[in-house]
């Protein structure tokens, strides 16, 4: 299993999680977990999905939500877990 | 699993803090090139780097996507050319052809910066290094990318003084050489005790005859994330300080550790080495100067800096240790004056001077670097700082290094831009007595005792 962490950062409005659902499930990502918190009045989304069965390549997702988050005025990042893994566990 | 707390820790430290993955360098073997046939060595230099880095950077940029980590610079780092070229190299002419090739490699793949035009003469020099020696100043006034260094001192051999000496005027001819350009010529030469087989960080980077065919370095930084973590204990005791540093510089090391073995396994090249270092750049927030203001310092220069460094770098080694399974080159705080706007200030408050620099590098990585000077400097004076920077390292056991750059045409109270990473500097003042009887004995000076440590 490929496991990324997309992330979600900005102004809350309706109708975020949504759209990226959407985006994810026409496109075979499964969602493993998703968790989401207000820091300093900006909202933070982050789910972890797994991305081994979409047919399209990392750099193609990457660029598609990131022109999602420009639509909808949020940040949107899919990054590797393994840097966050690496990171905060031995 | 990892939890929305840590994914925001660590995009805060990339987005906010500047942590980023500060070099992939990856180390050629260029032996199998020498031959007597220069014509013939110049083309299977080209070919082999060209062959053997030619997806380097898109593998950093294909890392930098998805991990979402920036890796700043993708460089090469090469056999020491003194090696490579003594069979076919005759002449000076001979030696820049190399230098020439190698930075027509460079362009090709698409590196800024390769590192390995270098000599290693820390007991005497061969004619074949001397040449290259002789060669630098037109060499580095002749191509953009090739970056220089002489190892001139070890702990196991002691000091070549006649290298020492050669040097002084090399680096004057070097400035003359570049003059139009702020004499920056010099800022890709340094001169070496000590010199580590593995670093990955400009300007000193060579590939050591102790090394495989071809190796994957990587260089983390991040003083700004150790900064940042800082002003959260501000007023705590020096067992939270410490402790603060070594978690953060686990942290930090971890991402380079991660790099390094995405790279390995893409270019198919054995990993070597992370080089725990704390590079700055020029930008605010990344500088390991305001590390030390964090600390308790008003500048950098002021009495306590050198214990303040010495726990600084002690206490990243001790968190980047455990984090990577390999650690190598430099590994320590670099203290660039140029290249740190922290240092920057500190310098034009009249808070840092030569001298304290010089005892900074005692405890620390790597030596005097990019320092700028009048450029009416006397060629015997360089080489009386060198010799002082390579006592150091030869009696501590550690690495030391000189990047000095007579700016020629300037003076104290001039500043001089280099631009880019290599940022600006104000002309610092230089002790004005003579050391001319001393550089001027020649030969050298002998290893040091390794007992009664004192």
């Amino acid at each position: 299993m490929k496991r990324t962490v997309i992330t979600v950062v900005g102004k809350d409005s309706v109708g975020i999680i949504a759209k990226v659902c959407t985006y994810l499930a026409n496109n075979k990502i499964n969602i493993l977990d998703i968790s989401q918190t207000i820091v300093q009045g900006f909202f933070n989304m982050m789910m972890i999905v797994d991305t081994s069965e979409t047919p399209k390549a990392f750099d193609v997702i990457l660029e598609e939500l990131e022109q999602i988050g420009t639509e909808i005025g949020v940040i949107i990042k899919a990054q590797h877990e393994d840097i966050f893994d690496k990171m905060h566990r031995i | 699993m990892i939890n929305i707390h840590e994914v925001i820790e660590t995009n805060k430290m990339i987005e906010q803090e500047n942590l980023d993955v500060r070099t992939i360098t990856l180390g050629i073997s260029l032996l199998d090139c020498a031959g007597p046939d220069l014509a013939e060595v110049n083309a299977k230099i080209y070919d082999k780097i060209t062959t053997t880095a030619k997806d380097l950077v898109a593998t950093g940029n294909k890392i930098q996507r998805e991990y979402g980590i920036p890796i700043v610079n993708k460089r090469i780092s090469v056999t020491p050319i003194a090696l490579v070229g003594a069979a076919a190299c005759k002449t000076v002419e001979d030696y820049v052809s190399i230098a020439k090739t190698l930075d027509r490699a460079a362009a090709t793949v698409g590196v800024n910066f390769l590192g390995g035009y270098s000599a290693l003469v820390s007991k005497s020099m061969t004619a074949s290094d001397e040449l290259l020696i002789r060669s630098i100043p037109q060499a580095l006034s002749q191509t953009e990318r090739v970056c220089s260094s002489v190892n001139v001192g070890s702990t196991r051999t002691g000091i070549d003084m006649n290298a020492v000496k050669l040097l002084g005027d090399i680096i004057l001819e070097t400035a003359q050489l570049t003059k139009e350009k702020d004499s920056i010529g010099c800022a890709k030469l340094v001169v070496f005790c000590n010199a580590p087989d593995d670093n990955p960080f400009m300007a000193g980077a060579f590939h050591g005859v102790t090394e495989g065919d071809a190796v994957v370095n990587v260089g983390v930084s991040g003083p700004g994330v150790v900064k940042k973590a800082l002003e959260s204990v501000r007023g705590a005791d020096f067992e939270t300080l410490c402790e603060t540093i070594k978690k953060t510089a686990f942290k930090i090391t971890r991402v380079g550790q991660l790099v390094a073995q995405e790279a390995s396994k893409m270019l198919n090249v054995p990993f070597g080495i992370v080089d725990l270092s704390l590079a700055p750049t020029p930008a605010i927030g990344d500088s390991v100067a305001e590390i030390l203001e964090e600390i308790g310092l008003e500048y950098a220069g002021a009495p306590g800096t050198t214990a303040a460094l010495a726990l600084l770098n002690d206490q990243v080694k001790k968190g980047g240790v455990m984090a990577s399974s390999f650690v190598g080159g430099l590994s320590g705080a670099f203290i660039p004056v140029s290249e740190d706007q922290g240092m920057i200030n500190a310098v034009e408050a009249g808070a840092l001077t030569l001298e304290k620099l010089e005892a900074m590098t005692c405890v620390c990585s790597v030596g005097l670097d990019m320092i700028a000077i009048p450029g009416d400097t006397k060629a015997t004076t360089i080489s009386g700082i060198i010799a002082d920077e390579m006592a150091i390292g030869m009696i501590n056991q550690k690495t030391t290094a000189v990047r000095i750059i007579p700016v020629i045409g300037k003076t104290v109270g001039d500043r001089v831009e280099f631009g880019g990473l290599l940022g600006y500097s104000p002309i610092m003042p230089v002790n004005q007595f003579s050391c001319d009887n001393f550089i001027n004995r020649g030969g050298r000076i002998p290893a040091p005792i390794h007992s009664f440590k004192n």
